[in-house]
């Protein structure tokens, strides 16, 4: 081939201009790719609803409602004293996921339980939020796609599921209305 | 193994894969050490831009593809959700819309070089119909993405283009029902246009291939329009032309930039940020920019063409002005044969070159301008003028190939360049042999 | 080389002449040309401007207190409001004092509730129809887009708001219809939206006609383009970078290509 490249004087500049070179398309690139991949990362009409406020005025004790939130269930339990009661008898010793149930709730606000309402199993909606669902054999939440039994802490009692079911960054913006996200 | 690669890679595991499957070695030996004229000029760079552009294409066209909903009620909404709410979706989205404009500017340029040096000529006709054909697609795709957004002009284009269609004799009412899958345009017209605007790119990248291999196979042409005689008149691919056509493509790329970052809409129609209205017709239908020439060949045929001194129609206007577009494009194919000359580079053909940039080169700036103009005197007549020069370019190339006394060729690339140095002739035309 | 910049040259200018050709086309009044804070959404010799808030904020108020009665701009959200210099607590004050149809809720019904920060702009009308019902059989348009789905952009929507006159002697008017110098046509629907002192401005401008025209054009521009400051930003930045790499992709080449020649 006819290459007629000849070192020589000129091959440390020329060096220094071909790495200036590959380094930059090298730079340039990279920097062109990043765009193409955050625009798959959620958008700002998703990130808006990554905050849900809900109004619990309208939540009886022993009440409990599901809110959408990113996507996902939320329960909000309205927990009557009997339910807070059973829930802080237990030993936490014998518990598959050891949470007493003051670290699952707000202080001053022992009532209300606010949890993401997946099974930590494998991802199904428990049943016991709505009037006459099932609520299994610890009166909180019955997953019916493996058996998965919560209390009314929602903390895993028996069944496959490892973990508590989830509960969500959430705070009180007045005694009835919290702010979930 | 009767062709066992011969492959010395120092590390074990790409040496491992070449034995196996040679695609190191295959690239090594069409884009690293592919002998290449040593005397292009900058127009040999719009190929590998053309190249750039749709990928780039194709890259932000399946990001899109992701965030768009393909249907009539929200099409509009979501592009401009990806405008407003998608991450940098503003910049992709303007670099797809920009980039079908930049692909077109770029490509024609590419087919002007093609012209002008004969590129088309023995024996690189089959990478000139290959050529033919990337075009059509991309029309095709770059139609029926620009009725994605289902803005204003993306309906009516749409309306338009497809009722194209209705001019073809007895079965033209059907086809067109056909097309829409209704009966106007509508939400199934716009699915199946999603549909098609994500595969045929694909299909377009198959043919570039095509392009390209037979390209590797009789090797590029150049200014001279001569084949390389020997290794003085070749460089390897790389770096020399790895190198020109990096730069040519930074080049390029700011031009593209200014457009993507400072003048997005330039190119692009108001009526298209208006949602498509079945209902209202904007007051100027007008396609995208690199559709005008064509469309005004479209319009130029304002008459019917019957047998003298009878009544009878033979061709209607609609189904003339249908043929002429139509025949715009597809006299392209047989360009390799009207054009009679044995010489390609339009330096050594006095006549052609002058053809070449008084008759076509207007002719087409002409159509463009026609296009972009209402339907009334004086640009229709300068639209049919223009198709006359189009046409007539080539219609008369034959005769031009009979009449024209060529310049003296030089014995070969190497001695222009090397200002009339000795000759190595014993090499002629050993060179470029299949390998 | 000379001759391919030549030709470049000549292909950009025949492309500008084509499209510039494309929209001026027809018999259509020719706003005067304005100055722009920003330069205008389509100005291309614009690279270091950028909105003007104050006038982006008036304009708001002009279109929440005359426009949105029949205008909607359904392409925005409250939360939008934020980006020209709104705080979050003003943004959920204005979100919360409009009415939003929401639902239908457990017993199958539509209920209304204050809005919050994630809803689009409160639409005046149910439907389209009802938009044309009420105005006259015409719904009219929804501004969200309003200044890049008009040509002449900003000048058109400041010429067109500022307008209108008597009708010439002779001046065939349709019924309903009211002159503008503006409108392609000249017979518009609308009637003249705003007056000298129509309304009252919160920063204490002087709510002129022109100055409400001005501030509610500037608002519409960054409802068109709301990414036009951070467009003409990572463009000055690409540009940048791209130079100096084509700089030293040439400085390779050249030396590359030295032995060559």
């Amino acid at each position: 081939m006819a290459d007629t490249m000849h070192a020589g004087d000129g091959q440390t500049r020329r060096d220094f201009i071909y790495l200036a070179g590959a380094a930059m398309g090298g730079v340039g690139a990279a920097a062109a790719l990043w765009p193409f991949i955050h625009s798959l990362n959620p958008a700002a009409d998703t990130l808006a609803l990554a905050t849900i406020e809900v109004d619990l005025a309208p939540i009886q004790p022993g009440q409990a409602i599901k809110a959408m939130w990113r996507g996902k269930p939320v329960f909000i339990r309205n927990r009557t004293p009997e339910e807070i009661d059973t829930a802080r008898k237990v030993p936490v010793a014998d518990l598959i996921d050891p949470q007493t149930d003051q670290e699952r709730v707000k202080e001053g606000k022992d009532n209300w339980l606010v949890l993401v309402g997946v099974c930590t199993h494998l991802g199904c909606i428990p049943l016991g939020t709505s009037p006459g669902e099932a609520k299994g054999d610890f009166g909180g939440w019955f997953c019916p796609c493996h058996g998965s039994h919560y209390d009314t802490s929602g903390r895993i009692r028996k069944g496959p599921a490892p973990l508590n079911l989830h509960v969500p960054e959430y705070a009180f913006i007045s005694d009835t209305r919290v702010k979930i996200g | 193994m009767a062709h066992a690669p011969q492959s010395n890679f120092s590390n074990p595991v790409v040496n491992w894969i070449d034995q196996r499957l040679p695609v190191i070695t295959m690239m090594n030996k069409e884009y690293g050490s592919f002998p290449t004229p040593r005397n292009f000029n900058y127009f040999w760079n719009f190929g590998a831009l053309a190249m750039f552009v749709l990928v780039t294409m194709i890259v932000s066209g399946i990001v899109l593809a992701m965030h768009y909903t393909n249907n009539t009620l929200l099409a509009f909404d979501s592009v401009e959700r990806i405008m407003r709410d998608v991450n940098w979706g503003w910049m992709i989205r303007y670099i797809h819309a920009n980039g079908a404009s930049m692909f077109f500017i770029v490509v024609y340029i590419h087919i002007f070089r093609g012209i002008y040096y004969g590129s088309y000529k023995a024996p690189r006709e089959l990478i000139w119909i290959f050529g033919v054909v990337i075009l059509l697609l991309m029309m095709g795709t770059a139609f029926m993405g620009y009725v994605l957004p289902w803005g204003q002009m993306s309906f009516w284009g749409a309306t338009v283009i497809t009722n194209l269609f209705s001019a073809i004799p007895v079965v033209g009412e059907s086809i067109v029902t056909l097309l829409w899958g209704g009966f106007s345009v509508d939400n199934p017209t716009l699915n199946r246009f999603f549909a098609l605007h994500f595969l045929l790119p694909f299909v377009l990248l198959a043919v570039v291939f095509l392009h390209v291999a037979a390209l590797h196979i009789t090797g590029s042409n150049n200014p001279l329009g001569i084949e390389p005689k020997g290794p003085q008149d070749t460089l390897p691919f790389h770096p020399y032309y790895t190198t020109k056509d990096i730069f040519g493509l930074t080049v390029f790329l700011i031009f593209f930039a200014a457009f993507v970052f400072f003048a997005p809409n330039y190119l692009g129609h108001p009526d298209n940020y208006i949602p498509a209205d079945p209902l209202v017709t904007p007051a100027h239908i007008v396609p995208e920019w690199y559709f005008l020439p064509f469309y005004a060949i479209l319009r130029s045929i304002t008459f019917s063409i019957g047998l003298p001194f009878t009544d009878v129609v033979l061709i209607p206007a609609k189904l003339g002005g249908v043929l002429a577009m139509f025949g715009s494009i597809a006299i392209l194919f047989v360009l390799p044969w009207l054009d009679t000359s044995p010489v390609r580079s339009s330096r050594f053909r006095p006549i052609f070159k002058w053809w070449v940039l008084l008759c076509l080169v207007p002719a087409f700036f002409m159509l463009g301008y026609a296009g972009g103009k209402p339907a009334e005197q004086p640009y229709v007549l300068i639209g049919q003028l223009g198709t006359v020069m189009y046409f007539a370019f080539f219609l008369l190339l034959p005769i031009i190939g009979r009449i024209e006394k060529p310049l003296p060729l030089p014995a070969s690339i190497a001695k222009p360049v090397l200002g009339g140095g000795s000759v190595a002739t014993g090499a002629t035309a050993q060179v470029m042999e299949k390998a | 080389m000379r001759r391919l910049r030549t030709l470049i040259a000549a292909g950009v200018l025949s492309i500008a002449g084509l499209t510039a050709g494309a929209q001026a086309a027809g018999d259509v009044p020719v706003p005067p040309a304005e100055k722009w804070a920003h330069g205008g959404v389509n100005s291309f010799l614009s690279f270091f401007k950028g909105y003007d808030y104050a006038a982006v904020q008036r304009g708001f108020q002009v279109y929440k207190e005359v426009c949105s009665a029949c205008h909607s701009m359904h392409l925005l959200h409250y939360r939008n409001l934020h980006d020209i210099g709104f705080t979050e607590e003003e943004v959920k004050a204005i979100a919360a004092s409009v009415e939003i149809t929401d639902g239908p809720n457990d017993q199958g019904e539509m209920f209304t509730r204050p809005g919050i920060p994630s809803d689009r702009f409160h639409n005046p009308f149910p439907n389209k129809q009802a938009a044309a019902a009420a105005n006259g059989g015409k719904a009219p348009p929804d501004l969200s887009l309003i200044v890049k789905a008009r040509a002449h952009h900003e000048d058109y929507i400041h010429g067109l708001l500022v307008g209108y006159a008597e009708a010439p002697a002779g001046f065939d008017m349709p019924p309903g219809g009211n002159y503008n110098k503006y409108f392609p046509g000249h017979a518009i629907a609308m009637a003249q939206p705003l007056y000298e002192n129509g309304i009252t401005y919160t920063d204490g401008t002087a709510a002129t006609l022109d100055q409400q025209a001005r501030d509610v054009t500037q608002f519409l521009a960054w409802a068109a383009e709301p990414k036009l400051e951070e467009r003409r930003r990572v463009g000055i930045m690409v540009i940048g970078f791209l130079v100096v790499f084509a700089g030293i992709m040439y400085a390779a080449k050249r030396r590359l290509w030295a032995d060559v020649h």
